[in-house]
This record gives C-alpha cells, sequence and structure tokens, in this order.
C-alpha cells in the first residue's frame, strides 16, 4: 500500500490512459456492429461472411495482430493507434455476431405490426428494431467492455501506456504488490464500466425494469408476514 | 368499398396463398373471412394495406387502385388489429394508441388527450395509460390494439384473428364490445377468424374460404346458415354433425318452464321458454312427452327472426 501512495500519480495516470484507450474501441464496436449485425440478420449470405470472418478475425492472437498492425496500417511500431486498432477489429467481430442475435430477438409480430400501422422501414428500424435490439446488445456490449478493458493490458509489451505496464514492470522487477495493484485497478475499471454501461439500459430502456410497484408490494408482504 | 379483382398471391417460395380471389366488401359492413389455417386469410388482408403484393390482379378503395399511391401512406389510413397485439412493448399505452397520430405528425398533447378518449371508447381505464403493454392483461392487450387501430379515425378496420389468444370469457367481452363499437362508430370492418361462431355473431357477409382463399360460399349468417352452398361448407358450420340442429331432451329435469336443448352431438346447448311444456311457435300439437322433439336452429334462424 506505501508503494500505491508513493506511486499513485503514475498509477492514476495509467489508470487515465487506460480508460482513455478502451473507450474508443467499445463505442467504434458498437456502433460498427449496427449496420453489420443487421446486414447480417437479414441476409443469409451476409451472415454467413460477416459471422465466418468476425470468428477469424476472432482467433489472430492480440500480440501477433498488435505486431503485424504498423505493417499494415504504416503506422510506427510504439504507436497506440496500433492497439486501438486492433482492439477495434475485437470489439466488431464479437458485437457483429450479437448485434444479429440482438435484431433476431425482436418479435416478428411487433415489426410486422409496425408495417401495419405505417412506420416507413427508416423510422421503424430508429424507433422499433433497434431499441428492442436493445437488451440483447447491451449484454454483447458488457462482454466487449471487459474483454477490451482487459486486453488492453497487453498493449504495454509492445510499449503502450496502460495499467498493463504495472504487470510487466512488477514482473521485471519481481515486485508482487505492483502486479497486485495493476490487476485491482484494472478490474475496477471494467467494473465501472460495466456498472456505467447497466445503469445506462436502465435509463435508456426503462421498460425493461421490473414493474417498480410489484416489487414494492412484495417486499412489504414479507415485511408482514416477517 | 373493397373491391378484389382476380387477386393472386404466389409467394416466391411457389405457395399459391390466394387463386383468382373476386369480391365486393361493403361499404360500413363487416365482411368476416372465416377458414382452417393457412387457408389465404391473413395474406387477403395484408394484401388490402399493400403489407402483400398481389401477383396479379388489382383492389380497389372506393374505386381507386391502391397500388397508385404510397403503402406508407395507405398504411396510415387504415386501422389494423393482430392477435398479439402487435403493441411496441417499449412504448407505454398511452404512446401506444397514439402511434399513428404521432406518425403523422399531430403534436403529442393532442395525441395524448385523444388517445386518453379512446381508452374510454374501448372501455379501458385511463389509469393503465402509462403502462407497459407487458404489465396488462392478454385481454387489455387487445384493446388497446383496437384503440390503436381507431385512432386515426380510420374507414377502413383489418383486424386478424384479434380475439384468437384470449381466454373464452374474454373473448366473449371483446366480441360485444366490438358490435358495440361498430354500432356507434360504422366502420368497414374486415375480420379474420378460423372460428365459424365468432363469424356468424360478428359478420354481416360472412367468407368461408378454403384453400388458396377458394370462395366456398359468401353470404349473411342466414343464408350460409339456412342453405349451406356444398357439403364442405356444411361440414365447416358443423351442419352436418347435427351441431346446429338442437333438440329438446326431457332425460333433464325440468324446472319451470324451461326445457333444455342439447345438439346433435348431445352436449347442452342452452334452454327455451316452454310455458306448459308448450315450445314457442311449435303448434298446438307440440309438447315434450315425445323423448326429443326436433327443434332446428336451422330454420329457427332463417325464419322466425
Ligand atoms: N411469406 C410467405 N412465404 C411463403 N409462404 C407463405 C408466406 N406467408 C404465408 N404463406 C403460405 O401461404 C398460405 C396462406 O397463409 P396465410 O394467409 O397466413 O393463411 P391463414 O391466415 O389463413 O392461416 C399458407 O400455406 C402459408 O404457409
Ligand atoms: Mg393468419
Amino acid at each position: 500500500m506505501v508503494w500505491l501512495w508513493d506511486n499513485l500519480d503514475l498509477v492514476l495516470g495509467l489508470t487515465a490512459d487506460h480508460v482513455r484507450l478502451s473507450i474508443i474501441p467499445i463505442v467504434v464496436g458498437f456502433i460498427v456492429c449496427i449496420p453489420f449485425g443487421w446486414l447480417a440478420n437479414r441476409y443469409t449470405a451476409a451472415r454467413t461472411v460477416l459471422l465466418t470472418l468476425g470468428g477469424v478475425l476472432f482467433t489472430i492472437p492480440s500480440l501477433a495482430l498488435f505486431v503485424m498492425l504498423p505493417a499494415i496500417l504504416g503506422t510506427r511500431i510504439l504507436d497506440e493507434a496500433n492497439v486501438v486498432v486492433a482492439l477495434c477489429i475485437y470489439a466488431v467481430a464479437v458485437m457483429v455476431r450479437g448485434a444479429a442475435d440482438a435484431f433476431a430477438s425482436v418479435s416478428r409480430d411487433v415489426i410486422s405490426s409496425s408495417t401495419a400501422v405505417g412506420f416507413s422501414a427508416v423510422s421503424r428500424f430508429w424507433t422499433v428494431e433497434f431499441p428492442l435490439a436493445g437488451p440483447v446488445l447491451l449484454a454483447s456490449l458488457r462482454v466487449v467492455s471487459v474483454s477490451t478493458v482487459s486486453l488492453l493490458s497487453v498493449g504495454s509489451l509492445i510499449g503502450v501506456q496502460s495499467l498493463g505496464y504495472l504487470f510487466v514492470n512488477g514482473y521485471q522487477r519481481d515486485f508482487p504488490e505492483e502486479i497486485v495493484i495493476g490487476i485491482g485497478f484494472t478490474v475496477l475499471v471494467a467494473v465501472v464500466f460495466d456498472t456505467v454501461l447497466v445503469l445506462l439500459g436502465r435509463l435508456l430502456m426503462p421498460w425493461t425494469r421490473r414493474a417498480p410497484r410489484r416489487r414494492a408490494v412484495t417486499a412489504i408482504a414479507a415485511e408482514v408476514t416477517a | 368499398m373493397i373491391e378484389f379483382h382476380s387477386v393472386t398471391k404466389q409467394f416466391p417460395d411457389g405457395t399459391l396463398a390466394v387463386d383468382d380471389f373476386s369480391l365486393v366488401l361493403p361499404s360500413r359492413k363487416t365482411t368476416v373471412f372465416v377458414g382452417s389455417s393457412g387457408c389465404g386469410k391473413t395474406t387477403l388482408l395484408r394484401m388490402i394495406n399493400r403489407m402483400i403484393d398481389p401477383s396479379s390482379g388489382s383492389i380497389e378503395i372506393d374505386g381507386i387502385d391502391i397500388a397508385s399511391g404510397s403503402a406508407v401512406a395507405l398504411r396510415r389510413s387504415i386501422g389494423y388489429v393482430m392477435q398479439n397485439s402487435g403493441l411496441l412493448p417499449h412504448r407505454r399505452v398511452i404512446d401506444n394508441v397514439a402511434t399513428v397520430p404521432l406518425l403523422k405528425g399531430v403534436n403529442k398533447a393532442d395525441a395524448h388527450a385523444q388517445a386518453l378518449e379512446l381508452l374510454d371508447t374501448v372501455g379501458l381505464d385511463r389509469a393503465l395509460a402509462h403502462r407497459y403493454p407487458s404489465q396488462l392483461s392478454g385481454g387489455q392487450q387487445q384493446r388497446v390494439g383496437v384503440a390503436r387501430g381507431l385512432a386515426v379515425n380510420p374507414n377502413i378496420l383489418l383486424m386478424d384473428e384479434p380475439f384468437g389468444a384470449v381466454d373464452p370469457i374474454v373473448r366473449d367481452d371483446l366480441q360485444q364490445e366490438l358490435l358495440r363499437l361498430q354500432r356507434d362508430l360504422d366502420k368497414t370492418v374486415v375480420f379474420v377468424t378460423h372460428d365459424i361462431d365468432e363469424a356468424f355473431l360478428l359478420g354481416d357477409q360472412v367468407v368461408i374460404l378454403e384453400k388458396g382463399a377458394q370462395i366456398a360460399q359468401v353470404g349473411t349468417p342466414k343464408e350460409i346458415l339456412a342453405n349451406p352452398a356444398s357439403d364442405f361448407v356444411a361440414t365447416f358450420i358443423g351442419a352436418d354433425r347435427g351441431k346446429r340442429r338442437l333438440a329438446v331432451d326431457s332425460t333433464i329435469a325440468r324446472s319451470g318452464d324451461d326445457v333444455v336443448l342439447v345438439d346433435g352431438a348431445g352436449y347442452v346447448a342452452g334452454v327455451i321458454d316452454a310455458p306448459g311444456g308448450v315450445l314457442p311457435g311449435a303448434g298446438v300439437g307440440g309438447t315434450t312427452n315425445s323423448r326429443a322433439r326436433s327443434v332446428s336452429n336451422k330454420t329457427d334462424q332463417a325464419g322466425d327472426a
């Protein structure tokens, strides 16, 4: 703990880097997966191609991808863009499948009745299909969020600043406390992200909440019987 | 008035769902399409609001070919109610009812005020307005569905087995409500069901369909009951099984002046008032002494009314 107080600036700085770098792939994954997921849900051929591609991309080891990308993107070896782009690729690979499932989860009845009452295709997508795909989209977004936060640490092996630095440095110095602090802060970032996503979901999708009144009634009933 | 002119629908997979269908559906009347599952009822209904386009033939509403305008505008002018209500699960009841007015650009306050009135119209408590559909019973959801269908005050209301998934008591209720609404609102209703009793109850014009939406018979309930056009129709309406032919069952103890009637299969169909054991309209000699005396529901429907 003394080490933590002595190096608080370093740890907080790394945490800030970690947050900044992992937000980008999560946001990109979410945005990019929507058109792809819609296509994959709509057309069988697109589904086969996109999901296969996603599966293949996801199997490339992260370190290999970090090292390969400079050659492909023309970036410098130590550029943090390499890590961010690699994590975006993983995020999209996971999210496309999730988004395809999310759009498939929307009731056919609701879609056809929306058509019947006169939604145009575009307004039906944004006001019916997209929000109703929300709960399943959120589920895969939470997976992507956690995996992005943890994969980002690997970037420290090629010198990109993140909480992973604490594992690498702690390991090199044979100093377990630093490793533990690195792990602790990474977990903390992941938990905070997840909590934010869950709260956003509650806020933006109020219909998925349990009827609060019913829950209150049950609680009162439990109290009365107790 | 809705007119089908030689309408055929073949789906891409080759299924001939509707084969050369022609019919006039009179204005301000309820026309019921009735037939077994898969005979093409939904396809017929969905061609009226262009959710499905015919492979050939044409459909006219008040003399105008529906293919001439925009499909979205057409749909916004026609009410549509389906079996599982099709309500938007993420919108509160009031917003569901106001869906189409809001789509058409009516301001929110007006649309909501009108939606509350519609809840009254379909017999729903206004207190339900701020619930989500999943917080309502099946019957309440169907009422919201009907309210949504009425929200743009359409001339035409399409209903696809709207009461098919609710329990019999609620269904009775909803059917009576629809009859009452129809008396007040005078819409052109096109109603789809596989339940012949529902068809006879609600329909001014009943269309009995066979596979491929082939018309087996069109007529008023009375005409069809009195004169089934074919064995198929007779079987479908249950006349051949004696379901529609009632008889007095004298083995069941009478209470007061009531006589118990049973159908051909022996199920109790109801009671009839028979002062002193004499059936109404049965003539002087009519007694209940014989074990079972035939009283035809069929002739009753056709003649006495
Ligand atoms: N989109 C479709 N593609 C292929 N066949 C269809 C489609 N929709 C309906 N059908 C077929 O058309 C026939 C009539 O269907 P439908 O109109 O839904 O019948 P009903 O409403 O009377 O049960 C059925 O054989 C059904 O399987
Ligand atoms: Mg159907």
